[in-house]
């Protein structure tokens, strides 16, 4: 069947068989492999990516199901050469090991970062009413559906931290 | 994964109509394409409701509130009437999966999620559920978190959703629509006991899909869901408990109580609440209420230890929801 999916800003038309799930649509028909394939059971995360801005995961998703959908992968969010601020401090503070459950974390950091913003609660909020700050323990919460086998989260933790400080202070700089 | 006749629904009506010829329903996909993967399912059509217009959150004439059937768990935990008035919704909701899968599971879809019986998943084990006759592996297999209520000779998987215990607490109803026209249900009637055909697991009729779930106005009282879990985060409940619970000079005068983990629905037992009603509120009352509920309650060696931690998370709601707020 023919889909049509928008990827990284780029439309694309495609021929696949039903049975074809989003993230082999990418993978293995658009050559983006940046989106990895962990246990292709949406236990991992490690297929973390944006659909129409919100993160899924993306083995547990049919290609047409998301007919006309825009996605961001990895590759939309910086280069080598002109990373993202998460790219960046990923890399500044060593948030992996391996490096495999890497662009799901950061895909789905990039996604609670704006869940934050917009006031969204999660399990360890204190008062639903309120809207919530990105403390430790709620970036603990919001990101558990990634897992690091290499068990790299206070590194990941201080990397994403780094980046809400930088962000909340561009925010206060720029009012 | 088998390969399948995949076809879009142009509205609820179409796809009651390819339900009614036997095609599977996918919405969200969380559960159903996972399980389509290991061949535990393998229906030869799908119909795909994802992209139908059934994503309304809107107040009811009467001052409760229908929820689309496509509303994702997200955008219903989100949503500020449910925060406010519904609390122990919005935190059912969070205490359950990760936001990546929140974002696509849809609320019919967790209403009809499968079982994570380890050997319903496993297709070389005997399961009465998936293969009718088979016999259950689970009597004496690894059956730590299936069920110790409601369960049969036949079957002892737990109902995994946590949604849908908040929703029993809150009385809700679910709306049906098939070829045959549209009906309502009351939740507690949509989930079947397995006895002897656990296959069966809902009162849905070929051909009926799920179109919105309503809720009655906010009971009066204080709402909380207490979750236990082998881990903080990203766990089915062991025990959960949606309770409601309202006080009046220090005895109770309402309570709704609703249970995950334990049994093959969201339980509820009016039996348990009727033990709460106009008592004082604290140890005692509570120690009753367990009584009552774990009264049948029966353990097949691993999951043995459910029955006294459903003693203590019953007592620890019921504490929650009477103590004084400092």
């Amino acid at each position: 069947m023919i889909i049509t999916l928008t990827v990284n800003g780029r439309r694309t038309e495609l021929d696949l068989d039903p049975r074809t799930t989003l993230l082999d649509a990418l993978r293995h028909h658009l050559a983006l492999t940046g989106t990895k394939k962990g246990c292709d059971h949406g236990q991992c995360g490690a297929c973390t990516l944006l659909v129409n801005g919100r993160r899924i995961n993306s083995c547990l998703a049919l290609a047409a199901s998301h007919d006309g959908d825009e996605i961001t992968t990895i590759e939309g969010l910086g280069k080598p050469e002109a990373m993202s601020d998460l790219q960046a401090a990923f890399v500044q503070h060593d948030g992996y090991q391996c490096g495999y459950c890497t662009p799901g974390q950061i895909m789905s950091a990039e996604a609670m970062l704006a869940e934050v913003a917009e006031g969204w609660p999660s399990y360890v909020t204190r008062a639903l009413d309120d809207d919530p700050t990105l403390t430790d323990e709620e970036m603990a919460e919001r990101m558990s559906g990634n897992l690091c086998r290499c068990s790299a989260y206070p590194r990941i933790r201080q990397a994403i931290g780094a980046v809400r400080d930088a962000r909340a202070s561009r925010t206060e700089a720029a009012e | 994964m088998r390969p399948f006749d995949y076809s879009r629904a142009d509205g609820a009506p179409d796809a009651a109509a390819k339900a009614a010829q036997g095609a599977t329903i996918l919405a969200g996909g969380t559960n159903l394409l996972d399980l389509m993967k290991l061949e535990v399912m393998a229906p030869e059509a799908v119909v795909d409701i994802s992209r139908l217009d059934l994503t309304g959150i809107t107040p009811t004439e009467d001052g409760g509130l229908r929820i689309g059937a496509l509303v994702t768990n997200t955008d219903l935990a989100n949503d500020r009437t449910v925060r406010t008035q519904y609390p122990v919704l919005s935190r059912a909701l969070l205490s359950g999966a990760t936001v990546q899968l929140r974002n696509k599971a849809t609320t019919g879809g967790n209403l009809l999620q499968r079982t994570r019986c380890p050997y319903f998943y496993d297709t070389g084990a005997a399961c009465n559920k998936r293969d009718p006759g088979s016999g259950c592996a689970a009597m004496t297999g690894c059956n730590r978190i299936l069920a110790v209520l409601g369960g049969s000779d036949h079957c002892i998987a737990t109902h995994p959703s946590d949604m849908a215990v908040a929703m029993r607490a809150l009385r809700a109803r679910v709306a049906l629509e098939s070829p045959e026209g549209t009906r309502e249900i009351a939740l507690a009637d949509l989930h079947v006991l397995p006895g002897d055909t656990p296959e069966v697991e809902t009162v849905l009729q070929p051909g009926e899909v799920i179109t919105s779930v309503i809720l009655p106005p906010a009971p009066p009282g204080r709402q909380a869901y207490v979750k236990i879990r082998d881990r903080a985060s990203y766990a089915f409940a062991l025990v959960s408990v949606a309770g409601i619970v309202a006080i009046e000079d220090g005895r109770i005068t309402e309570a709704a109580l609703a249970f995950g983990g334990l049994a093959p629905k969201p339980w509820r037992d009016p039996e348990v609440e009727a033990a709460l009603i106009g008592q004082p509120a604290g140890p005692a009352a509570a120690e009753a209420a367990a009584d009552v509920l774990l009264a049948d309650a029966k353990g097949h060696g691993g999951n043995d230890f459910k029955i006294p931690l459903a003693r203590r998370t019953l007592k620890r709601a019921l504490r929650e929801l009477t103590e004084a707020t400092s």
